[in-house]
């Protein structure tokens, strides 16, 4: 078999959570009643007239800022005419030539070594979503329910940059994870918010032009564009190696069954007879809303990991779930400010066992009393050897709770680590003294019972024994026996 | 003098002087109905009831003390394009024939809010697609001053009612003439207003970037009345002007002493008929009598304006069309197999050949390989020709010609030759396409004694001044002539 290399580009379509929809006044909210959000404006009745609600322009912009777009503030929007019984105008208004936001990129990373990938942005433009058809087993029929009528979408177009399913995959969490830190989508994929055509075509390796592309319609989840695009990707190699050849195609993901089937052909294509809306005028978008929607923007998420990555040592791992919570790495950031310790220190506890804490109780961080200040003091009581890494367990709990300084709670708590070599012999002779098999074990090549007697060393001091000290005093023990 | 040949502010001046009720207006109303409407055949839809008591409504109210509106009470007629929340509204086509929108239009919403009266709704061409109201699904108008020959259209109905004395007032819609081509063939006044100054939220949409609803009515005062009640910015569509309106009835008598009267050549050329190209160069002439001037303009696009005008209209109508699909609403075919089928046998049945023939058409032209060679081209044409308007009007204020080539034509004369029809419509499209306003106005009667109209075009936002000049004419010729006998 000949070396392959696939070729991706995907299309993402993105619903905006504006309050109201893109035309009309009614409320943009999943999960409602059959029929609830809509007026005679998203119904499409004859004479009814739609009005661009400016939110979803400005939403569409920031994602351009965010994606390093061209904005285009003169621009028009056009009708994409076709029949369906979701859609009732028979047209959906979307943008054609002129996209409200152009020419961008996104840059992914695509390992955890931190490695990237600059994948381009095609276009960013604004449209109307459809309603769903319904089935239902009490009616013979299809039954249509329009309350996703007119709820603004923006459409997410790339390059074909993509060599493959990972790299796809990293694209569509880039995007997500933007879309989210703007707040301009609630990206539930469950719910459908975010949905995405593909487009995949296979090339030997090395060529420099490509093969007719196939499109793939209906995959709502990102696993699934994985699978999908592994599947087509199979696919074409087959009949490539078959001796066919790849012809420009639409075809139909089914995620159930992890198989595609043809939608239609180029022949059967639909000629969307696009045209300027005349309802609508031109968005002319002011030059000082453009700047102030860019200086707006927050940090965005996959600048953020690359900083932490960079500029605090953190691995990966950890700088990830920072990112992914924006009320741990606000925090994290807070603890830095403060400074005196490695950020590997603060994110050891904040990702460990505050996180942990924060699990079992089922709050989010500022449902507790910690605090930045009160985190880097008891990292300080450890890091200069007053207190345990142990007794710091204990500490957090305490800290979780209470708004209180470390070094008070260790002082009332008497949780000082004990480095006095006489106290923990003492300890010591008397955990060897009551493990007597144990320590015979250990000597016989056991040396996995070593962390036992440890731990009813620390025990015995009631944690508060220097580890160090207690675990130098332990071997020596043992080695005299 | 029977209240049913009154116009609209003379019954509103007699309602406040307490000469005669709303009520008894009201009656007057629909007793030349019932009495000539079998004749002409102008309404699809009667709203008797409701009008009454909405007349008695206005009486208590004006017993009461309350000032009212100049509207309040009169009687008026609205094209069954427009919608009317509860009322029928047909667009006269099988495929909307049993349709009551839930919501009124804004103009209907204005009317309503000055106490009008709702009389019914006027037939006109289905869709607005035609020049005679004959491609109405229900019936054919006739004309009031010869019941052989068709009102015009689309806003045929609007025209013959307001004619016949059924109504002072009524609205219709233009798209490429069909308010004041009907008006000219019926001898009454008619506006195309300025694109965007009258909402078009409710208004069944046949091409969107050309459609305006208009005033009609007998006296160019009336036309002021209806005209300055429905215009202004609609937040409902984003079309609309943003800009303040003054009332139209206060400046009507200004004369027009120095007014500069452009006569465009490409409008009195071959084909405009001797009679009727005699009548308008005759009103022009009074006019100059009176202070104005006479300067002659061209206009070189406007042979292709036509095509221009059917390609944009077409392609617009062919989206605005395609929702009637049988899903939701109006017409759904009896028997369907599957979706398509659904689709396809309602459409076929539920529209007539005009509406197809423009649909196929507009589907055409914006088809992908043509859309560049038809409807870019027509957008260019468009463009070409609003900037000759504009130029035209740095050497004068208006602009005066015929509304149609020639007057009302038999009822049957042209429905199998489209492109007649269509070529009848070729000084009257020029002024949608350029968005600007056009006024009808009555100019005497052809040998046949069938009325002429001469049309005032002027730049955009300039219904004063039209209105100014049209009403200086009309005192100048006393008046328009009477309702003909039925």
């Amino acid at each position: 078999m000949k070396d392959y290399e696939i070729v991706v580009g995907l299309e993402v379509h993105a619903e905006l959570s504006t309050n109201t929809k893109i035309y009309c006044s009614c409320k943009n909210s999943f999960g409602s009643e059959v029929n609830s959000n809509c007026c005679p404006i998203c119904l499409g009745m004859p004479g009814t007239l739609p009005t661009l609600n400016e939110k979803v322009v400005d939403y569409a912009i920031k994602m351009g800022h965010a994606l390093n777009c061209t904005i285009n503030r003169v621009c028009k929007q056009d009708r994409k005419n076709y029949f369906y019984p979701d859609l009732p105008k028979a047209y959906q208004i979307s943008q054609s030539d002129i996209p409200l936001c152009e020419h961008g990129y996104l840059d992914v990373m695509l390992d955890r070594q931190g490695t990237m990938k600059r994948i381009g942005v095609t276009r960013i433009h604004i449209e109307e979503d459809a309603g769903k058809l319904v089935h239902d087993d009490s009616f013979a029929g299809s039954l249509v329910d329009f309350n996703r009528c007119g709820v603004p979408l923006i459409e997410i177009v790339s390059e074909p940059d993509m060599r493959s399913s990972a790299e796809a995959k990293a694209y569509l969490d880039g995007i997500k994870a933007i879309l989210q830190c703007l707040d301009v989508s609630d990206c539930k994929m469950q719910e459908g918010s975010i949905r995405c055509d593909i487009n995949v075509s296979v090339r030997e390796k090395g060529s420099e032009t490509f093969n007719n592309r196939v499109e793939m319609k209906n995959v709502n989840t990102f696993s699934g564009a994985v699978r999908a695009i592994e599947y087509e990707t199979k696919r074409q190699i087959e009949v490539m190696e078959a001796g066919g050849t790849i012809s420009q195609e639409t075809r139909r993901w089914d995620d159930v069954k992890g198989v595609n089937s043809l939608l239609r052909s180029k022949e059967n294509a639909e000629d969307y007879r696009y045209f300027p809306e005349p309802d609508l005028l031109t968005i002319v978008v002011p030059e000082e809303k453009v700047e102030a929607l860019k200086q707006s923007l927050p940090e965005l998420p996959h600048h953020r990991l690359l900083r932490y990555m960079n500029d605090y040592r953190l691995p990966h791992f950890d700088a990830n779930l920072l990112v992914e919570n924006l009320e741990k790495a606000a925090f994290f950031e807070d603890c830095i400010a403060i400074g005196g310790s490695q950020p590997k220190s603060i994110t050891n506890w904040l990702l460990g066992d505050v996180s942990r804490i924060l699990n079992e109780k089922n709050w989010v961080l500022s449902q507790s009393e910690l605090t930045p200040e009160n985190l880097m003091e008891m990292i300080a009581l450890i890091e200069s050897g007053k207190i345990s890494n142990t007794t710091g367990k204990t500490v957090i709990k305490v800290l979780m709770e209470e708004n209180k300084k470390p070094s008070v709670i260790v002082e009332e708590k008497g949780l000082v680590q004990v480095s006095d070599s006489s106290v923990l012999e003492a300890i010591v002779d008397e955990v060897l003294a009551n493990n007597l098999k144990l320590v015979a074990d250990y000597k016989g090549g056991k040396t996995n019972v070593w962390g036992f007697l440890v731990g009813q060393c620390m025990r015995a001091s009631k944690g508060k024994g220097n580890p160090a000290l207690l675990r130098e005093l332990l071997e020596k023990a043992i080695a005299k026996l | 003098m029977e209240l049913y040949t009154k116009s609209a502010t003379e019954l509103g001046r007699m309602l406040r002087n307490r000469e005669c009720s709303a009520v008894e207006i009201t009656k007057a109303s629909f007793s030349r109905i019932a009495g000539v409407d079998g004749k002409v055949q102008a309404f699809l839809t009667l709203n008797e009831q409701a009008a009454l008591e909405k007349a008695a409504e206005v009486d208590q109210k004006l017993a009461a003390g309350e000032i009212l509106s100049p509207l309040a009470g009169i009687p008026v007629g609205i094209k069954d394009n427009i919608c009317t929340k509860g009322v029928k509204t047909t667009c006269a086509s099988k495929m909307l024939h049993n349709f009551v929108p839930p919501y009124s239009a804004t103009v209907i919403q204005k009317l309503e809010n000055l106490d009008y009266t709702l009389v019914g709704k006027l037939n006109m061409d289905e869709f607005a697609m035609g020049s005679s109201t004959e491609t109405s699904y229900f019936q054919k108008t006739a004309n009031p001053h010869d019941l052989t020959r068709v009102p015009g259209g689309s806003s045929g109905g609007s025209a013959a009612a307001v004619a016949a004395g059924e109504v002072p007032l009524a609205l219709g819609s233009d798209t490429g003439g069909s308010v004041r081509q009907p008006a000219s063939h019926c001898g009454i006044v008619g506006l195309k207003p300025t694109y965007g100054s009258v909402s078009r939220y409710g208004l069944v949409a046949f091409a969107s970037s050309l459609d305006q609803i208009g005033p009609m009515a007998r006296t160019v005062e009336d036309v002021a009345l209806l005209y300055g009640a429905i215009c202004g910015q609609d937040v409902m569509d984003a079309t609309s002007a943003s800009r303040e309106y003054p009332d139209f009835t206060k400046s009507l008598d200004g004369g027009v002493k120095g007014l500069r009267i452009g006569l465009p050549k490409e409008y009195y050329g071959e084909g405009v008929n001797s009679d009727v190209r005699d009548a308008v160069l005759q009103a022009v002439k009074a006019l100059e009598a009176q202070g104005a001037q006479v300067v002659d303009v061209s206009l070189p696009s406007t042979p292709y304006a036509l095509s221009a005008y059917y390609i944009i209209s077409s392609a617009e109508a062919s989206s605005n069309l395609a929702r009637f699909d049988g899903v939701k609403y109006g017409y759904r075919t009896p028997e369907y197999k599957n979706l398509e089928e659904l689709y396809e046998r309602t459409r076929s049945e539920g529209f007539g050949d005009e509406v197809k023939r423009r649909i196929m058409l507009g589907t055409f032209v914006l088809s992908s390989g043509y859309y560049n060679a038809y409807y870019k081209r027509g957008k260019l044409l468009q463009q070409k020709t609003a900037e000759e308007f504009a130029a035209s009007f740095n050497d004068c204020d208006l602009l005066v010609t015929p509304v149609t080539p020639t007057t009302a034509f038999k009822i049957g004369e042209n429905i199998s030759d489209p492109l007649k029809m269509y070529a009848s419509d070729i000084l009257s499209v020029t002024v949608n396409i350029a968005g600007l306003p056009g006024l009808s106005v009555p100019c005497g009667k052809d040998q046949g004694g069938l009325p002429i109209g001469m049309q005032l075009i002027g730049p955009k936002f300039s219904e004063e001044t039209l209105l100014r000049t049209a009403y200086t004419y009309e005192k100048l010729i006393g008046g328009f002539d009477p309702i003909p006998t039925l």
